[in-house]
C-alpha cells in the first residue's frame, strides 16, 4: 500500500484530550452489554454440565416446558445442522456450535447442555433446576502432559489436522516446526548449553464485565443483537451460520463493552439467545454470571515446555531450542505455533529450531489473552536466558544487546524484519534509573524481553462532512479502551480540524462493511489507518471543490491546515479556503462529502518491549511482593500518549497476576475449583507499586504515523521478568507459575 | 424464600422455631446472599434481625468489658474510638474479612455462624476469650466463642436458637492481643492460615495467654500447647521456636485450592511468632 | 411467592418498587429503577463494580437484598454530579485517562468519593487498600489512584 502521506510533525497526535465517550462512562450513561432493555423481554439461562467428559444420554425438558413462566427450552437441536465438522481449525463453526451447545457429549465442566427463556431472571434459574440431564460420565484429562499420553481419554476422534505425525496420541489435533541454521552444531559451539522445562497454568482474561446480549429474531427471519464483544461482524457471521440464516439478517450492534483482551472476540451466549428468540419469538436478555465466565468462556492455554539454550562465554547464543506443548481445552485452538514463532523472536539467531504441539483436553475451550501464547513462551526462553547470564557472570541488559534482532535480522520464524525497535527498549532500559537502583537485602531484579507480531486485518471506515465543518467517523473496531479518541485526533491530524469537532461512532453491522475484530493490537494501526485514509479520500474530495470554485486544476490544490490553499505562487492567488466554507454549500457543488476506506492493511508492524521488575520474597511464608516495575515499549508513534501508558499498565499487571497467583485448579473430578474472583486472584490495587512508563518511538514503516500496536506486547516479558526477579530474591530458580507462596516455600525447603 | 424483620430476639426465635424447611438469620448478609446468589443455600425462611432494638450499639459496661449488636459491623468496630484500643488484635481480624465494601455490611456474629475454619475475627475472638449470648426458645444462654462451630458450616444452635450479643471481656493491664492470616494478595483473600494471640504479662513475663489457630482443622483452634510454651518466659528465641513447634503440632489442615497441609503446617508456626511478639509489645505499650 | 414493596431514597428522589425478596439491591436498582450505572462482575462482594452507599456507607449493591433497602437513603454513580458539574473526581478520571474500558468505573468513583469524604488526605497505601475491592482489570490501578489522590489535594485546596 502507498504510504505517500506519511507524517512525522504532528499537531493533534501526541496530545492527551479526553476521551470523547469520557462523560459518559463517568456518570454511569454508557450502556454496556447487559444494560440493555427490550418490550417484551425474557430472561434466558443456560444449564452447564457438571462433568468434565461425559456422554450425554436424555435430556428430558419436559417439566420445565411445562412451566408457566417458561417460554422456550433449547438443546443442540435447534441449531442449523448444516454446520460441518472438520479436523482442526477449517471446521472452527462447528467448534463454536459444539462449544456453545453441547451435542453427543459434554467435554468439560461448565459445558452447556440446554438453555431456557423465562419471564424473569429468578424465573429463569428456577426452571433449570426442572431440567434432567442423564448423563453416562467418561474418563477425563486436563493436564496438557497427560492428555498427550498413550493412555489418555481420547477427547474427539478426527479432530487433528494435516501438520500431526503420524504416531501422535489423537488429542494433538496441530503440529508447528520452524527455524533455521543447525541446533547440534550450534550447541556444540557453546561454552555453556541449559535445558530446563517450565510449566504454566491457564488463566482468565479476568474482564469486568460478564458476558451479556440481548437477542431478538422473529419469524420473518430478521435479527438484531445487541452484545459486548471485541467485533461485532465476526458474531454476525458466526451466529448467522449458527443459526442457518444468511449474514445480512442480522444486524449486531456492539454495546460499549467493559474489558475483553482477547476473551470477546468469539461468541457463547449470543447464539443461544438468538436461538431462545426464536423459538419464544420474543426477545431475550442473556447474562452470564461470573462463575459461569470462568467456567465455560475461554481461558489462555496451559503449557508445558522444555527450552535449550547454548552460550558462548561472551553472552552470544549459539544456539536455541523449544518444545511447547499448549493445551486449548476440548477443541482445536491452542496457539502452540505461536508460542513457537514468538519465544526466540527477539533474538539474532544463527541455530534456532521450536516445535509447538495444540493438544485438547477436558478444559473450556480455550480464546484468545493477549497475544496468544507469547507469554509462556518469553517465560520459558528468558528464564534460560536469565540462568545462563547468571551462571556466566554477565549482566541480562548486555547479552540481550548483544543478541539482539535488529533490521534485516532473519526472524526465527521466518521472515527478515523491517525497521524494528528492541534494541531502542533495551538501551533505555540500561539507561533507566531503575536498573542502576540498588537492591535490598531479599530483593531480587529481573530482566525480559518479549515480542508480538501485531495484526493488520479487514478494515472498513467512513467519515461524513457536516455542513458546519463537523465531522462524524464511523469505525467499526469496538472501542476497547481508548480508541475514539485516537481515532479522533489522527482524523483531526489530516483533516486539520479541532478534535473536538469530530464525532466517533462504533457503526454496527448494517451500517458500515466488513470489520475483524479488535484483535491483534490492531486497532490504532488498521483502523487508525484507514481512518487517515478515509480522511485523505475525503480532502481529496474537498480540493476538488475548492479548485472548481476558483477555476483552477485539482492538483494546484493543496490542504493545509484545515484548509483548501493553491498549491504554490504559479496555481494563482486565492485566501485559504476552510472546510466549513466548502461544507456549507457542499450540497450545490455537487453534493454530499465523505471519505472511505475498505481494505486489509498489512504492515502492522512488529513489537517488542523490555521490562525491569524488582520483587521482594518473605523467605519465612513464601509470599512476594512486586516493589518496582517499569515498563519499556515501542509504540512506533504514540498516538494518544496516556491510553498507550495505560496499555503497558494493563499488560503488565495481568502479567504480574498470571505469575504470581493466578491459575485455573482442577480437582481430581475435573471440575474447575476456584470459580469466583474470591478463589481466582487477580491483582487487586493495594497488592502493585505504580508501573513505570517508558515509550520507545521507532515509526512503523507500515503506518502513515508510524503506528504501532501497543495492546498485546506488554504481557510478552512480565512472566519471565517476574520469575527472574523471584528467582534471583529467593535464589532458586522457580520454573513453574504461578509462583504462589506454597511453591515458593516449597522451592526454597527443596533448595535446603 | 419469605423474608421477615422482626423486632426482637424473642420474635426472631419463635418465627425460625416454627418455620419449616431451610432458615437462615441475616446479619451483614456478606454470606448469605453469596450462597443465595451461588444457588448453594436458598432458605425458605430469611430473618433479617437488623430491625431489632440495640443491635448495631457498642456498649462499654461498667467492669470495662464491652457489649457488641449482633448487627455491628466491621467498619463501626475499626471506627470506635475505644474498642481498638482495648482489643486491637481482635478489631484488626474483623477488619481484614473482605473489602471496604464488604467491611459496610460484615459482622462479628455473621463471621462466627457462617462456621468457616477460615473465618478470621473467630481466632481473635477465641484468643480474646469473646462469649456470646444465645437465645432461643429455652431463654437465653452463655457460650463461650470455640463452642459455636462444630464443624465447617455447621454450629451448635439448636432449632430456631440465635446469637444476641456478643461479650468481650475487659481488656485489664499489662495485656494485648494481635491477629495475623496468611493470604497470596494483600486483601480480598480466605485466610490460609490464622492465627490469634491473647496475653497478659507480670513484669516481663507472660502470666496467661491464649493462642488459636484458624484455617487449619476442621474447626478454629484454641491451641492450650502454644499458650504453654510462652506462659512463664519473656517470649525469648526458645520459646518461640517452642511456640512455633506446638503451632504446627497442633495442625491437621487440608490440601485444597488456597494452601497445601505442609504450607499451612509451617506457616502457622510462622504466624505464630510474629503475632505473640505483636501481642507481647501491645502489653508491654510498645506497639499501639 | 408474593413480592416486597419498598419505599426507599435513591440520589435523593423518594421511589418504590416491588422486589422479590431473593432479588438484590443491585437487581432493584437495574431492573426496577433503570439506574444501570452500577454494574454486575461478581454477585459475590468480589468485584465493587455495583459500589452505592446506603446512609453514607460504602457497601456491594449486590450483598444486600433490595428488601434491605426500605426507608434508607441510597446514592449511586448517576447522583454524583451536581446537575450539569461533575463531581472533581469524575473530572479528573477523564482528565488522567483513568479509566479504559469504564465498567469498573462506576464502582471506583463511588468508593473514592466514600473514602475522600471519610478522609481528605488519604496516603496512596490508603487509597490502595481503600479501593483494593475494586477490581479493575484494564489500567494497572496506577492511573486511578493518581487520579484520586490528585483529585483530594485539589479538593483540599480548594476547601
Amino acid at each position: 500500500m502507498a504510504l505517500d502521506d506519511r507524517k512525522s510533525d504532528f499537531k493533534f497526535v501526541g496530545t492527551r484530550p479526553d476521551r470523547p465517550d469520557g462523560l459518559d462512562k463517568v456518570t454511569g450513561r454508557a450502556k454496556f452489554g447487559a444494560d440493555a432493555h427490550a418490550p417484551g423481554m425474557l430472561h434466558g439461562a443456560i444449564l452447564r454440565s457438571p462433568h468434565a467428559h461425559a456422554r450425554i444420554v436424555k435430556i428430558d425438558a419436559s417439566k420445565a416446558e411445562a412451566h408457566q413462566d417458561v417460554k422456550a427450552v433449547i438443546t443442540r437441536a435447534d441449531f442449523s445442522d448444516k454446520v460441518p465438522f472438520k479436523p482442526g481449525l477449517e471446521g472452527e463453526f462447528w467448534n463454536v456450535l459444539e462449544n456453545v451447545m453441547a451435542g453427543e457429549k459434554a467435554l468439560y465442566d461448565g459445558h452447556a447442555v440446554a438453555a431456557v427463556a423465562a419471564t424473569s431472571a429468578l424465573a429463569a434459574r428456577d426452571a433449570l433446576k426442572l431440567i434432567e440431564v442423564e448423563y453416562e460420565v467418561l474418563p477425563h484429562v486436563t493436564d496438557v502432559d497427560k492428555a498427550m499420553a498413550p493412555d489418555a481419554p481420547v477427547i474427539r476422534e478426527g479432530a487433528a489436522d494435516y501438520s500431526v505425525p503420524e504416531g501422535m496420541h489423537p488429542n494433538v489435533v496441530r503440529y508447528h516446526e520452524s527455524g533455521h541454521g543447525d541446533v547440534e552444531t550450534g550447541f556444540a559451539e557453546a561454552d555453556l548449553v541449559i535445558e530446563d522445562s517450565f510449566v504454566t497454568e491457564a488463566t482468565h482474561q479476568g474482564y469486568i464485565e460478564p458476558h451479556a446480549c440481548l437477542a431478538s429474531l422473529g419469524n420473518d427471519g430478521k435479527g438484531e443483537l445487541w452484545c459486548c464483544t471485541q467485533g461485532h461482524w465476526i458474531v454476525q457471521k458466526t451466529c448467522s451460520a449458527l443459526l442457518g440464516m444468511e449474514t445480512s439478517n442480522l444486524r449486531v450492534t456492539a454495546s460499549e463493552i467493559g474489558g475483553g483482551f482477547g476473551g470477546k472476540t468469539t461468541v457463547f451466549i449470543e447464539p443461544v439467545a438468538l436461538a431462545l428468540s426464536r423459538k419464544a419469538n420474543r426477545p431475550v436478555k442473556v447474562v452470564m454470571n461470573r462463575s459461569e465466565v470462568f467456567r465455560a468462556t475461554g481461558p489462555t492455554s496451559s503449557a508445558s515446555m522444555d527450552v535449550k539454550i547454548g552460550m558462548k562465554k561472551d553472552g552470544t547464543i549459539t544456539a536455541a531450542e523449544g518444545i511447547f506443548r499448549l493445551q486449548g481445552g476440548a477443541f482445536p485452538g491452542a496457539p502452540g505455533d505461536m508460542t513457537a514463532m514468538c519465544g526466540f523472536a527477539p533474538y539474532n539467531l544463527t541455530n534456532v529450531r521450536q516445535v509447538g504441539y495444540d493438544v485438547m483436553a477436558n478444559r473450556p475451550k480455550q480464546a484468545a489473552y493477549r497475544a496468544p501464547g507469547a507469554p509462556m513462551g518469553a517465560f520459558a526462553v528468558e528464564s534460560v536466558i536469565d540462568e545462563l547470564c547468571n551462571k556466566l557472570g554477565l549482566d541480562p541488559i548486555d547479552v540481550r544487546l548483544k543478541n539482539a534482532a535488529h533490521e534485516g535480522t532473519k526472524a526465527s520464524y521466518g521472515p527478515r524484519y523491517e525497521r524494528i525497535g528492541l534494541v531502542e527498549t533495551l538501551e533505555a532500559a540500561k539507561a533507566h534509573p531503575h536498573y542502576a537502583a540498588p537492591l535490598k537485602p531479599g530483593q531480587g531484579r529481573g530482566i525480559a524481553c518479549g515480542f508480538w507480531f501485531n495484526h493488520g486485518g479487514e478494515t472498513s471506515v467512513s467519515l461524513a462532512l457536516s455542513e458546519d465543518g463537523s465531522a462524524q467517523l464511523m469505525v467499526g473496531t469496538p472501542d476497547i479502551g481508548g480508541s475514539r479518541a485516537s481515532m479522533a485526533l489522527m482524523a483531526a491530524e489530516v483533516l486539520g480540524i479541532p478534535y473536538e469537532n469530530i464525532r466517533v461512532t462504533v457503526a454496527d453491522t448494517a451500517t458500515l462493511g466488513y470489520n475483524d475484530v479488535s484483535h491483534g493490537s490492531r486497532v490504532t494501526y488498521a483502523s487508525g489507518l484507514a481512518t487517515i485514509k478515509a480522511a485523505h479520500n475525503a480532502v481529496e474530495k474537498l480540493c476538488e471543490r475548492a479548485a472548481a470554485k476558483w477555476g483552477i486544476p485539482v492538483d494546484a490544490v493543496k490542504w493545509e491546515d484545515g484548509c483548501a490553499v493553491p498549491s504554490g505562487p504559479n496555481a494563482g492567488d486565492f485566501d485559504p479556503m476552510p472546510l466549513a466554507d466548502i461544507t456549507a454549500n457542499m450540497g450545490s457543488t455537487g453534493g454530499p462529502i465523505s471519505g472511505h476506506f475498505e481494505a486489509t492493511p498489512e504492515g502492522a508492524g512488529v513489537s517488542f518491549g523490555t521490562h525491569i521488575v524488582d520483587a521482594e520474597v518473605d523467605p519465612e511464608t513464601g509470599k512476594t511482593a512486586v516493589t518496582r516495575y517499569t515498563v519499556i515499549q515501542d509504540a512506533g508513534k504514540a498516538i494518544h500518549p496516556a491510553y498507550v501508558e495505560g496499555q503497558y499498565q494493563g499488560g503488565a499487571v495481568q502479567g504480574i497476576g498470571w505469575a504470581l497467583n493466578e491459575e485455573y485448579i482442577y480437582g481430581e473430578d475435573g471440575r474447575l475449583q476456584n470459580s469466583i474472583f474470591l478463589d481466582y486472584r487477580i491483582p487487586v490495587a493495594s497488592d502493585l507499586p505504580m508501573i513505570d512508563t517508558v515509550i520507545v518511538e521507532v515509526p512503523n514503516p507500515g503506518h502513515p504515523f508510524g503506528v504501532r500496536g501497543v495492546g498485546e506486547t506488554g504481557i510478552v516479558p512480565p512472566l519471565a521478568a517476574i520469575a527472574n526477579a523471584v528467582s534471583n530474591a529467593a535464589g532458586v530458580r522457580m520454573r513453574q507459575l504461578p509462583m504462589s507462596p506454597p511453591r515458593i516455600l516449597a522451592a526454597l525447603r527443596d533448595n535446603g | 424464600m419469605d423474608y421477615h424483620s422482626p423486632a426482637s430476639f424473642a420474635e426472631a426465635s419463635a418465627l425460625a422455631a416454627n418455620a419449616t424447611g431451610i432458615t437462615r438469620f441475616l446479619a451483614g448478609g456478606t454470606d448469605v446472599l453469596v450462597q443465595l446468589r451461588a444457588d448453594i443455600v436458598t432458605p425458605d425462611t430469611l430473618i433479617d434481625i437488623k430491625k431489632i432494638g440495640g443491635v448495631r450499639d457498642i456498649a462499654r459496661n461498667a467492669d470495662g468489658s464491652w457489649t457488641l449488636g449482633v448487627a455491628v459491623t466491621g467498619a463501626e468496630m475499626s471506627e470506635h474510638p475505644e474498642l481498638g484500643r482495648d482489643w486491637p488484635g481482635l478489631v484488626e481480624a474483623m477488619d481484614l474479612i473482605g473489602s471496604t465494601q464488604v467491611q459496610g455490611r460484615a459482622t462479628l456474629t455473621g463471621n462466627l455462624c457462617n462456621a468457616s475454619p477460615a473465618a478470621d475475627s473467630v481466632p481473635a475472638m477465641i484468643a480474646a476469650g469473646v462469649t456470646v449470648t444465645v437465645t432461643g426458645p429455652g431463654g437465653d444462654r452463655v457460650v463461650a466463642v470455640e463452642d459455636i462451630p462444630t464443624a465447617p458450616g455447621r454450629t451448635s444452635l439448636g432449632r430456631g436458637e440465635l446469637i444476641s450479643a456478643v461479650h468481650v471481656p475487659a481488656r485489664g493491664r499489662n495485656a494485648g492481643d494481635a491477629y495475623l492470616r496468611f493470604i497470596p494478595r494483600t486483601e480480598m483473600d480466605i485466610a490460609v492460615v490464622g492465627c490469634g494471640v491473647n496475653l497478659r504479662l507480670d513484669g516481663d513475663t507472660i502470666a496467661e495467654a491464649r493462642v488459636s489457630l484458624g484455617a487449619v482443622a476442621p474447626t478454629v483452634l484454641l491451641v492450650e500447647d502454644c499458650a504453654e510454651a510462652i506462659i512463664g518466659t519473656a517470649l525469648d528465641d526458645a520459646a518461640l521456636d517452642k511456640l512455633a513447634a506446638a503451632a504446627s503440632a497442633a495442625c491437621n489442615p487440608i490440601d485444597d485450592k488456597r494452601g497445601t497441609i505442609e504450607f499451612r503446617t509451617e506457616v502457622a508456626g510462622v504466624l505464630a511468632k510474629r503475632a505473640a511478639k505483636i501481642a507481647y509489645a501491645r502489653a508491654k505499650g510498645e506497639q499501639a | 411467592m408474593s413480592k416486597i414493596h419498598v419505599s426507599t431514597t435513591v440520589n435523593g428522589d423518594t421511589v418504590e418498587y416491588l422486589c422479590d425478596p431473593r432479588e438484590t439491591l443491585l437487581d432493584c436498582l437495574r431492573d426496577r429503577l433503570n439506574l444501570t450505572g452500577a454494574k454486575e462482575g461478581c454477585g459475590t462482594g468480589d468485584c465493587g463494580a455495583c459500589s452505592v452507599t446506603v446512609d453514607g456507607r460504602l457497601v456491594c449493591s449486590c450483598l444486600m437484598l433490595g428488601a434491605e433497602a426500605e426507608g434508607r437513603q441510597i446514592e449511586t454513580v448517576e447522583g454524583m454530579a451536581d446537575g450539569e458539574e461533575l463531581h472533581p473526581l469524575q473530572k479528573k478520571f477523564i482528565e488522567y485517562a483513568a479509566l479504559q474500558c469504564g465498567v469498573c468505573t462506576p464502582g471506583v468513583l463511588v468508593a473514592a468519593k466514600a473514602l475522600l469524604e471519610k478522609n481528605p488526605d488519604p496516603t496512596e497505601e490508603e487509597t490502595r487498600y481503600w479501593l483494593a475491592g475494586n477490581l479493575c482489570r484494564c489500567t494497572g490501578y496506577d492511573k486511578i489512584i493518581r487520579a484520586v489522590m490528585d483529585t483530594a489535594a485539589e479538593m483540599r485546596e480548594a476547601s
